[in-house]
């Protein structure tokens, strides 16, 4: 490490990715708020109104918490992947490479701005969601402390994912092929209790549970898993993304030849 | 046509030490450069495809981590140092890359932030109306000619008012137009101290605009000379007398002129050094030639002297190490 911080890189680039949202407005914040309002009508509305309360709270308020999470993760890894991935395929890298920027700071930039994006969105799905249902926060502090370290940490992940796929089809498998999966298997739309012994343990070697039910215990305060656990694996998730990248940055894997 | 001369007593700006690319395939498209490059002049780098010339430039500026040997730019180690080294450094690439979605402002203002400098609106409109590009500043760049994504390029290179211009093969694919105003461009920023490495296949380019020529080829630097003293030193002339009818044979009393026959004896050829005529009186043979040749009666129809281009050199060099 040399010379200071290059704060105005930092903020280049995260207003360059926040300009790109804003331009691409209807992708990017409209199609996951149509997307979500969707889920409401469909599983909260038609279907929900057959389905008893869980865990005491009504079917549309509980799948909200996994509704948001879904959204937040597909968007955080795909923000994340793209900022990165574009430079890389159209050839701009160039200028984050000869720049006198450390890859640290790139990396902040660039997280930071998916974290962001997948916040805002995160946010105006909860205020969607609560067009159609009640909601209710219980620990408003906790509720934002795992929105924000989920936010970073799957942004983290899209952004080694950008600097590892060597094509758009790479790119989109993980948030295309394995998050939604993860996420409707993760007890987003139910409770795990509500499964057979042999598939509730299953359910525990998918990570997307911890964030479901750590969310979800902080708006209802009903969980599949102790709360405490859920923040030790994001945690957990945080450190094994921050250890992959710092690896990337100390043998410039895919970034410098 | 440099108004300003280098100072070659001043440490040089850039220090290549040694320096050594092999890349994961086991290729080496460096073996071994050394290379001092003065503050304020220009230098071009010549070369065929795969010489090494790009190699060698993003090493300096950072794309490429080199495998071995030291560069400075400005005293600092560019590994070790880089940002100091790349603060002082801006890039125009040889590829056109461009983030086709941005405004023509917008991607020269983020080139300036991400140089750690602060916004200079000001600044940022002197440079794109040097290059002609203020009037297209809200432009989307996939909206851009070639020819305007090249400025465009320029412009983000000299954002961040960096003290040494890399250039890579800039007039590829560019219209003559252009190519004046570049170095038009290239010429102003010398005169404010600037110092500019370009890397070309043109010779005529080098030729023009240089103060140093650099041949690059395999992965070496062959030679690294004042491009007038290349000239001298390696430029042949040829002194080419027309003949009105053909000749048999040289013609006696100018055997001691190394005179040959050519074209079925329609012509007479001299080959000299270029620096034949400037030294040591060596003017004069000329002249004796001349009177030589009244004197044998020659039928002389026409007299032309070619001197050797930075191309034929070049070629003349290649081949030999080949």
């Amino acid at each position: 490490m040399t010379g200071t911080f290059n704060f105005e890189a930092v903020k280049a680039i995260y207003y360059f990715e926040m300009a790109r949202m804003r331009r691409t407005l209807l992708q990017s914040v409209i199609s996951p708020v149509i997307t979500t309002s969707l889920y409401f009508i469909v599983f909260g509305t038609a279907i929900g109104s057959r389905i008893q309360e869980v865990g005491g709270v009504s079917y549309g308020s509980f799948i909200t918490p996994g509704l948001i999470m879904l959204t937040l993760l597909t968007q955080c890894i795909s923000n994340g992947s793209i900022g990165i991935y574009f430079p890389k395929f159209t050839g701009t890298i160039y200028e984050l490479l000869s720049a006198p920027v450390a890859m640290s700071e790139v990396l902040i930039g660039y997280v930071g701005a998916a974290a962001s994006k997948g916040l805002i969105i995160g946010l105006i799905i909860l205020a969607t969601a609560s067009f159609f249902v009640d909601i209710h926060i219980a620990h408003p502090f906790m509720m934002v402390l795992f929105l924000v370290l989920t936010a970073i940490t799957f942004s983290l992940f899209g952004f080694i994912i950008g600097i590892w796929a060597k094509n758009f089809e790479q790119l989109n498998i993980v948030p295309m092929l394995i998050v939604p999966p993860l996420t409707f298997l993760g007890g987003s739309f139910y409770s795990i209790d509500m499964l057979p012994p042999f598939w509730q343990a299953v359910s525990h070697f998918n990570p997307v549970l911890y964030l479901v039910s750590g969310f979800r215990w902080s708006f209802y305060e009903i969980a599949d898993v102790n709360p405490i656990v859920s923040l030790g694996m994001i945690g957990l998730f945080l450190v094994i993304c921050l250890s992959i990248l710092g690896w990337i940055f100390r043998t410039g894997y895919r970034l410098r030849s | 046509m440099s108004s300003i001369q280098p100072n070659s007593s001043k440490p040089p700006i850039v220090s290549i030490r040694n320096l050594t690319k092999v890349y994961g395939n086991g290729f080496k498209a460096l073996k071994g450069v050394d290379l001092d490059i003065r503050e304020g002049e220009i230098l071009a780098l010549l070369g065929p495809n795969g010489a090494g010339k790009t190699t060698m430039i993003s090493i300096v500026c950072g794309l490429v981590n080199p495998s071995g040997g030291q560069v400075t730019v400005g005293g600092h180690d560019v590994v070790r140092d880089f940002r100091a080294t790349r603060s002082m450094i801006g890039l125009v690439p040889q590829e056109l890359t461009t983030d086709q979605f941005e405004t023509v402002i917008n991607t020269v203002t983020f080139s300036r932030g991400l140089h750690g400098k602060s916004k200079n609106p000001a600044l940022i409109e002197q440079v794109l109306k040097d290059l002609s590009l203020w009037d297209k500043r809200n432009n989307m760049l996939r909206e851009l000619s070639g020819g305007m994504k090249r400025r465009v390029l320029i412009a983000k290179a000299l954002a961040h008012e960096p003290r040494i211009l890399f250039l890579d093969e800039p007039t590829a694919g560019v219209d003559v137009t252009l190519r004046r105003d570049m170095w038009q461009v290239v010429e102003k920023l010398r005169e404010t101290g600037v110092t500019i490495i370009l890397t070309t296949h043109y010779i005529e380019e080098a030729e023009e605009i240089a103060d140093r020529v650099g041949v690059i080829n395999a992965g070496e630097l062959l030679l690294i000379e004042d491009k007038t003293t290349l000239m001298k030193k390696l430029g042949a002339k040829q002194l080419r007398l027309e003949l009105t009818r053909p000749l048999e044979t040289v013609p006696p009393g100018l055997e001691a002129f190394d005179l040959k026959l050519v074209d079925d004896g329609r012509a007479l050829v001299h080959d000299y050094a270029a620096d034949e005529t400037h030294g040591n009186g060596q003017g004069s043979r000329i002249a004796a030639l001349m009177k030589a040749l009244a004197a044998a009666d020659v039928p002389l129809a026409d007299i032309s002297t070619h001197q050797s281009s930075l191309e034929d050199i070049f070629v003349k060099l290649i081949g030999e190490r080949a």
